[in-house]
């Protein structure tokens, strides 16, 4: 592909670019569900094309195309460059990138076994497996199943000599029972909702999963609900399972703490931050057991914001969000990282496919593991009157990231340390500094899972992407139970 | 862009290549680009073509998709061996039928609908526009901002695209379409307004207008004063109309009621909402977009989806529509047919209405008349970040954005800080006190639609956050 990105960068260079880059990526993706003992969808997609970002007079331009002929690329560069010299009509400033030392790499997601090299006659027969055992049970009005495989192969070439190709694999798998009965829909997922867990891994993802082991129970929970008394409302100890609070730091650490947003330059869409430039470690985030990091590299583990180089050839880094409760640092990216006074990007420029420009995206935004041993069950057990809360169901958040509201599955009520019932439609809400000051006990790493949010929505147009979250079950303390019911 | 000539020539070679009993072959693409601004800057400005051609084969009740954006002989001959191989490990379905023919996709739907043609949805000045022409459209925008002494941020959109059809047993679609997009927020130091519109047509938009709108929405409500959550009435703005009831059309679907996931299960026939609420889908409406025909090719017909108050009846893709009428529900859901509403297939989801119209009520209000009527209540722009708490009540949560207001005595007094909503979609649906001549919306929670502000009563409060 060296070839195509000459093409690129001799055309954009020649034209006026002081900067230019390319990305040619090749991406191959399955997707298969099951419904109600039936296959729900099969398909196997393709997708390769090569977008170019230069920068002329000061100002950004971007074209893409899916077309690698000669022609159609040194069109598409040249689109860019007369983009750029539109958005120069309209600016306050140059564009600054900080420097970054150019680089020649080869970098592939580990991965033990391909996942495209497993028969699909084999993963539809897993899926099946699965569905048979939540149907089993009576009360399950509907079930479903699902199975992911991405490969994106891309090869990353600037003007300023960078040289990468790299190759990602990520896999996903899940499952959730519905169960309708009166006036009430109540469901359960497995082993996390909305598609399941996902990580930057191969098949080797779903034979750990232990899918089929968990089926029945996951349904029989799904039935149970309906005979389960309602979530109390008031001010209760919160015990939050590991998927749920990778959702919560999803939103109220990762959205906020990027630096596009918190600069105004998701303000039409995604919206701004709370955490103004201002609240550098300034600001007590949480208590002092909180400790988040974002951290790309594969030492953290395989999350979907695990890669070898970000989307403008920056190596991954780890860096320290919140450090003993006190707030840290943002995510960054060559254009960004001198508004915080930093000499060099954070590493966090991501795209979704070929044809999207590349924005600030989190990376595996995590929350580190308690330091002493402690099991969930063990956190329970020192709980006088609280809630323990799985499974996400609903989530939302305003604008700058403050105020939000989660819905789980399913919760369980604990008295003097104790499991004593189940309850429905369990919700809790609150404000994001408030609530992570409230925390006051962290499981340890054996109760620590690395998360996948494989449907992270940003930018105009909007681009999906996979994020990581690592948590382990955390309590918080006093927090507004109920609000999502109250008076309906 | 592709033509459906250069499709058919596609499809030809694809059929030539395929062992399979049928074959379908979907085309989509277009060229597309967004020029974006913030802080009073063009910060990204974007362009984009791509095509793509999907593969559907089907053997005796097994099927499969494969899809790929590459055209050359290898690119087609590896789709197409991708979609076999993928169908031939199925089991056989019962329920899928064969593909339908041009007769069939005509459609024959059933009392009360109607399968009719659209206008022309494309635009060749639209298709025209320029990074130049939409950098003039955001210098116009960024002036209103500067001499409001406000920041501004949004989009200005342009795009031609294509939808396109074929299958083995002749059927061909084709549908080609436009569409910009003029998006504004001003940002004052502790408050916002916001605007969005969006047309085939861009010599429908005025962005100069969005602008001053949304400046004045900004100025209006600075020094945002809180006020304690609770139980009140709201006027809602058809952009947040939009982002809470899109929430519900997936329900009206055949395939939800069979699955049991529909809040419509058993209440289809009911009374459900206030008798001022008539909803219909309706893709020839001169305000709406996209392309007459679904995800086998079935013309779009137009359907009420609710009349006077009460849930009429559900859309339905073909197999739907038979799997229905052999089903436990088919005496409970009104007409049963075909109505031209189905994701391409193979799909677990069925089918939903994509072109909500409501109706005009039969005395409408401005939303400067619904003020002027209301002692004391909020003036919401637009929602954020909607979410569905309770699948069968239809609760909702989110928050109120970028202008919120408290009206007293017939007069909006002062900006408001933001609300979260815990609301029931039936429930506010029954309470709706007045309603505008229903236009074009846009917002970022749902797809477009043909919706009216609404007065709504006892509309439920349940959080304040801090701006």
């Amino acid at each position: 592909m060296k070839h195509v990105a000459n093409w690129v960068l001799n055309v954009a260079t020649t034209r006026g670019a002081t900067y230019a880059d390319t990305r040619i990526v090749a991406q191959r993706s399955r997707a298969l569900t099951t419904k109600n003992g039936k296959v729900g969808s099969a398909s196997d997609a393709e997708s390769v094309g090569m977008s170019v970002r230069a920068i002329v007079d000061g100002a950004w331009g971007f074209a893409a195309c899916d077309n690698l002929s000669r022609a159609a690329v040194e069109a598409t560069a040249a689109r860019a460059v007369e983009i750029a010299r539109a958005s120069a009509q309209v600016k306050q400033q140059d564009v600054r990138l900080a420097p970054e030392k150019p680089v020649s790499a080869d970098w592939t997601t580990p991965h033990e076994v391909d996942p495209f090299a497993i028969s699909v006659a084999q993963n539809i027969d897993l899926l099946l497996k699965i569905d048979s055992e939540l149907r089993a049970v009576a009360g399950i009005t509907l079930a479903e199943t699902n199975l992911n495989f991405n490969r994106e192969e891309q090869w990353f070439v600037s003007s300023e000599g960078t040289d990468i190709h790299q190759t990602k694999y990520s896999t996903g798998a899940g499952y959730c029972a519905y169960a309708f009965a009166g006036n009430e829909i109540q469901k359960r997922s497995y082993p996390n909702s909305y598609g399941g867990q996902w990580q930057n891994k191969g098949y080797e993802l779903i034979e750990e999963l232990k899918l089929v082991e968990n089926a029945r129970r996951i349904a029989e929970e799904a039935v149970a609900l309906h005979h389960a008394d309602q979530c109390p409302e008031g001010t209760f100890d919160i015990i939050l399972d590991s998927s749920q609070l990778g959702l919560q730091i999803h939103e109220s650490v990762g959205h906020p703490i990027e630096l596009d947003r918190v600069l105004g330059m998701e303000a039409n869409f995604a919206g701004t931050s709370f955490l103004t430039l201002d609240k550098l470690r300034k600001l007590q985030y949480g208590s002092e057991l909180v400790n988040v990091v974002a951290d790309a590299r594969q030492e953290h583990g395989p999350g979907l914001g695990t890669f070898g180089f970000d989307d403008e050839g920056v190596p991954a880094q780890c860096t320290p969000i919140i450090t003993n409760g006190l707030f840290t640092g943002y995510l960054s990216s060559r254009e960004t990282a001198h508004t915080i006074g930093e000499g060099r990007s954070g590493g966090t420029l991501r795209a979704e496919g070929w044809n999207h420009l590349p924005m600030i995206r989190m990376t595996n935004i995590s929350l580190l593991p308690g330091e002493k041993p402690l099991s969930l069950e063990q956190l329970m057990a020192s709980t006088d009157r609280g809630i323990l809360m799985q499974t996400n169901r609903s989530w939302s958040i305003d604008d700058k990231r403050y105020n939000f509201q989660f819905g789980c599955e399913i919760g369980w009520e604990i008295k003097n340390g104790k499991r004593v019932r189940m309850v429905k439609n369990p919700s809790y809400s609150g404000i994001t500094t408030e609530f992570w000051n409230s925390l006051d006990a962290i499981c340890s790493r054996n109760e620590w899972t690395l998360w996948g949010t494989p449907n992270c929505g940003k930018g105009q147009p909007q681009q999906v992407m996979g994020t990581g979250h690592g948590a382990a079950p955390s309590r918080f303390r006093g927090i507004k139970v109920g609000s999502a019911y109250k008076s309906m | 862009m592709l033509t459906q000539e250069q499709a058919a020539d596609i499809f030809d070679r694809i059929r030539k290549l395929s062992t399979a009993d049928e074959v379908e072959v979907l085309f989509s693409g277009g060229h597309f680009a967004l020029t974006r601004f913030a802080n009073n800057t063009i910060h990204q400005n974007i362009a984009e073509e791509n095509y793509i051609v999907s593969v559907r084969t089907a053997f005796g009740g097994r099927t499969a998709r494969a899809t790929t954006n590459k055209f050359d002989e290898e690119s087609l001959r590896r789709v197409v061996k991708a979609s076999e191989d993928l169908a031939k490990v199925q089991h056989p379905d019962a329920d899928l039928l064969p593909m339908p023919d041009t007769r069939e996709a005509a459609g024959d739907v059933g009392e009360g609908a109607r399968a009719t043609q659209v206008p022309s949805r494309y635009f060749a000045e639209t298709a025209a526009v320029t990074p130049e022409l939409r950098a003039e459209g955001v210098k116009q925008i960024v002036g209103v901002a500067q001499r409001h002494k406000l920041t501004t941020a949004g989009v200005f959109s342009s795009a031609d695209s294509l939808e396109g059809i074929f299958n083995s047993r002749g059927l061909q679609q084709w549908h080609t379409q436009t569409l910009a997009e003029v998006s504004v927020t001003m940002l004052g130091e502790d408050s916002s307004g916001w605007q969005k519109a969006n047309s085939p047509n861009v010599g429908n938009l005025n962005p100069l207008l969005l602008a001053e709108v949304a400046a004045r929405k900004a100025i209006d409500s600075a020094r945002p004063r809180e006020i304690p959550a609770g139980k009140c009435t709201v006027i809602l703005e058809p952009a947040a109309v939009l982002d809470l009831v899109g929430f519900m059309f997936w329900d009206y679907s055949g395939m939800a009621i069979l699955d049991q996931r529909s809040f419509l299960t058993g209440r289809i026939g009911t009374g459900l909402f206030g008798e001022n609420i008539t909803i219909r889908d309706d893709v020839t409406h001169p305000l709406q977009t996209g392309s007459p025909f679904d995800g086998e090719g079935m013309r779009r017909c137009t359907v009420p989806l609710v009349e006077n108050g009460k849930v009429s009846r559900v859309v339905y893709a073909r197999a739907t529509a038979e799997r229905m009428k052999g089903s436990e529900h088919k005496d409970k859901v009104g007409t049963i047919a075909a109505t031209g509403h189905g994701f391409s297939l193979p799909n677990e989801m069925g089918e939903m209405p994509l072109n909500i119209v409501f109706a005009t009520p039969d005395n409408p209000q401005t939303v400067d008349q619904m003020i002027a009527s209301t002692e004391r209540g909020v003036l919401v722009t637009r929602m954020w970040y909607i979410r569905e708490v309770d699948p069968f009540e239809k609760i909702l949560t989110g928050m109120t954005r970028d202008g919120t207001f408290y009206v007293e005595n017939g007069r909006v007094k002062h900006g408001l800080r933001n609300f979260r909503l815990n609301e029931s979609l039936i429930h506010m649906l029954s309470n709706v006190e007045a309603m505008s001549v229903p236009l074009r919306s846009c917002g970022e929670e749902s797809f477009d639609m043909v919706v009216p502000a609404m007065k709504v009563k006892d509309f439920n409060f349940t959080e304040v956050t801090k701006f």
